[in-house]
């Protein structure tokens, strides 16, 4: 196996420049979110004071930096700026913004004047226009979970700006004089935060970080891996007549079968070991955030363990089950990305429809990650990883038993 | 239980057909090769010579009839009788990415020796083989003389009572063909019992001392060439062959 200079390439070397890869991209979308801001073109058509509190809201928000174009420059420039990738995000607020944010919060006065038993102004209920207050325009590389997260602080610095203004045009119709900018201040800007608490089984209150998510998938994901050397040297061995030869030796073919498994298993533990010491050792000195291990180490041998057998256990019977090696290669890798998707290293399986979810239940690297996240996340112990670990089980004993049919079929045993 | 003295291989109203075949490839075959013989099996091609060579070594099984060998029935689960005898598949049979060496030790290990037994009979078979230079060099490096050699070598590990050989000098030049059968020879003559395929038919005359002839899944003449060159009146094998199973192209 030492020779195999490709085989040993794909089942460390890839997984390690992938886990790093992720974990750092995702370490900067992190950041971007939390530290950095998106700066976001702005074509400011109003003259009045809301658009000018519109933008002042968007940069409180923390996610944009407001880049305002001078009063002269039209939305064509906007344009050219976002085809010409200077510009992921361009808000253009129209002539009429402020106006329409009067009209809006005048009608909203006078609604509730009437409620209290107060008569409203209602010579100066307005049709309003259906038309959005403002537009955003993205990039399409953005990806949609930002672009939500985006509308969302947009939408939140909007409503304050109508907030502020129907708060000012009760004040005044009530009090018939303005209202004091200590009063607004204390109204309008003194906003609560958000309390937010981790919730783990054991009582923690640590914040998960990136390596924290990153590192036990693909870690998962390098274990099944093995796919590329393993279900290739069973094919070799097939087509060679390797598998012939040791029928016709007195060696049961199961003493073998499980000698290849012990092996090819401790090459998993060695990768999960070489992975999880990365993200302990080297990723604090790269700027990301380090690994930390489980409380319960034992429970993490035995769900690597399983993990690594059930990965060598799949590599066997896909091996089996194939013909040439680019089949078992080819076939395995794809196998593998879709297991992967599926079973939630990609997407996590709490945010998939309803027949998803079902179908990640087939994917043995759902309930690997499901066990490791328990582990490294949720500060569990070994008997919350049970209910995960029973499935991961049969599903290997199912492998095995398909491996075993094959064999048998192929008259390989 | 075992007869005193059983044959070597013995085969008893063998019948075979692949899985989904409707055409049985072997009927009723039945034949017995005695302990110490070089038996040669010739046919044309798709005559079941492998097949026959995979029934008698256990790599297929058979639909009906019995395979012994000195005495044992071949597939039982225990693989005792697997002891007893050596395969030499045509296809070259190892693992490329390892050593002459390793692959000897990896096969060795498979036939039950111990470690010092592995390491005795790989020094004599490397030296014996002449692969004594290349002992440590991976054998997908090898060319196709010397891969036929460590082929050969990893068959015989175990000191087998009976040695199955299929077509062992295919492909290999004249100085290889002649290494491979001396130490054949040798081995025959030391009381391996030999069963080899071969279209090479003068090497069979000079290595063989009783053959059969099998076409189309039956044994069509069967004894020791000078007893079969007499009873159909042939000087070679070449024309007892080619008289007794035609001309036309069988494949």
């Amino acid at each position: 196996m030492l020779r195999d200079k490709t085989g040993i390439s794909l089942m460390f070397v890839m997984p390690i420049i992938l886990v790093m890869v992720v974990t750092s991209i995702q370490n900067s979308t992190f950041q971007l979110m939390n530290k950095s801001k998106l700066p976001v073109l702005v074509c400011n058509q109003d003259t009045g004071q809301a658009s000018l509190q519109l933008l002042a809201a968007i940069n409180r928000v923390g996610l944009l930096k407001v880049s305002p174009l001078p009063k002269d420059q039209s939305i064509g420039k906007i344009d050219k700026a976002m085809k010409e990738k200077d510009a992921e995000l361009a808000i253009v607020i129209p002539g009429d913004f402020s106006a329409r944010v009067a009209a809006k919060a005048q009608n909203a006065a006078n609604k509730a004047l009437k409620s209290f038993g107060l008569q409203g102004d209602s010579t100066k209920n307005q049709v309003l226009s259906t038309a959005p207050p403002f537009t955003l325009y993205f990039s399409p590389v953005l990806q949609e979970q930002l672009r939500f997260s985006i509308r969302g602080g947009l939408r939140s610095a909007l409503q304050l700006v109508e907030s502020r203004e129907t708060l000012r045009k009760l004040y005044f119709a009530i009090n018939e004089k303005q209202l004091p900018p200590a009063l607004e201040d204390e109204m309008i800007n003194n906003q609560s935060d958000i309390g937010m608490v981790s919730v783990s089984k054991n009582g923690g209150r640590e914040v998960p970080n990136t390596t924290q998510h990153n590192v036990p998938a693909w870690t998962i994901f390098a274990m099944f891996f093995i796919i590329m050397s393993l279900a290739a040297s069973v094919v070799r061995e097939k087509v060679s007549g390797s598998f012939i030869r040791l029928k016709t030796l007195p060696t049961n073919y199961f003493v073998g079968l499980l000698s290849k498994q012990i092996t090819y298993l401790g090459v998993t533990l060695f990768q999960a070991v070489v992975i999880f010491s990365m993200g302990i050792y080297l990723f604090p000195h790269i700027g990301l955030p380090g690994l930390n291990l489980p409380s319960d180490l034992t429970a993490l041998i035995i769900t690597t363990i399983i993990t690594g057998w059930c990965a060598v256990s799949y590599a066997i019977c896909v091996g089996v089950f194939s013909n040439t090696q680019i089949q078992a290669s080819g076939f395995g890798a794809v196998s593998i990305v879709i297991l992967a998707v599926v079973g939630g290293l990609m997407v996590p399986t709490f945010a998939m429809e309803g027949y998803m979810k079902t179908v990640s239940n087939v994917s043995p690297l759902h309930w690997s990650l499901e066990a490791y996240y328990d582990l490294f996340l949720l500060g569990g112990k070994l008997r919350d990883v049970f209910a995960n670990l029973i499935p991961l089980f049969i599903i290997t004993l199912i492998l095995q038993v398909l491996t075993f049919i094959g064999l048998k079929r192929q008259n390989l045993i | 239980m075992a007869i005193a003295n059983p044959p070597a291989v013995s085969l008893e109203a063998l019948d075979f057909r692949y899985p989904g075949s409707d055409v049985a490839l072997l009927s009723n075959l039945s034949l017995n090769i005695e302990k110490g013989d070089s038996f040669g099996l010739f046919g044309p091609n798709g005559a079941g010579k492998t097949t026959l060579m995979n029934l008698m070594t256990g790599v297929l099984n058979v639909n009906a009839g019995n395979v012994k060998i000195l005495g044992h029935p071949i597939g039982t689960p225990s693989k005792k009788v697997n002891r007893l005898f050596g395969f030499v598949p045509q296809d070259f049979s190892f693992y490329d990415e390892l050593s002459a060496v390793e692959n000897l030790e990896f096969y060795g290990a498979w036939a039950g020796l111990d470690s010092k037994r592995i390491k005795k009979r790989t020094a004599e078979l490397l030296h014996i083989l002449g692969l004594e230079d290349v002992k440590k060099r991976q054998v997908g490096k090898f060319s196709g003389g010397m891969k036929r050699r460590i082929n050969l070598a990893i068959g015989v590990i175990h000191n087998p009572s009976v040695l199955f050989l299929d077509e062992p000098t295919v492909g290999v030049d004249v100085q290889t063909r002649h290494a491979i059968i001396s130490y054949l020879k040798e081995l025959n003559e030391n009381g391996t019992t030999l069963i080899y395929t071969s279209h090479q038919l003068s090497e069979a005359e000079a290595l063989c001392r009783d053959i059969a002839l099998i076409d189309i899944g039956q044994i069509v003449a069967e004894g020791t060439l000078d007893e079969l060159n007499k009873k159909y009146k042939k000087k070679s094998l070449e024309e007892l062959f080619l008289s007794l199973t035609g001309k036309d192209f069988r494949d």
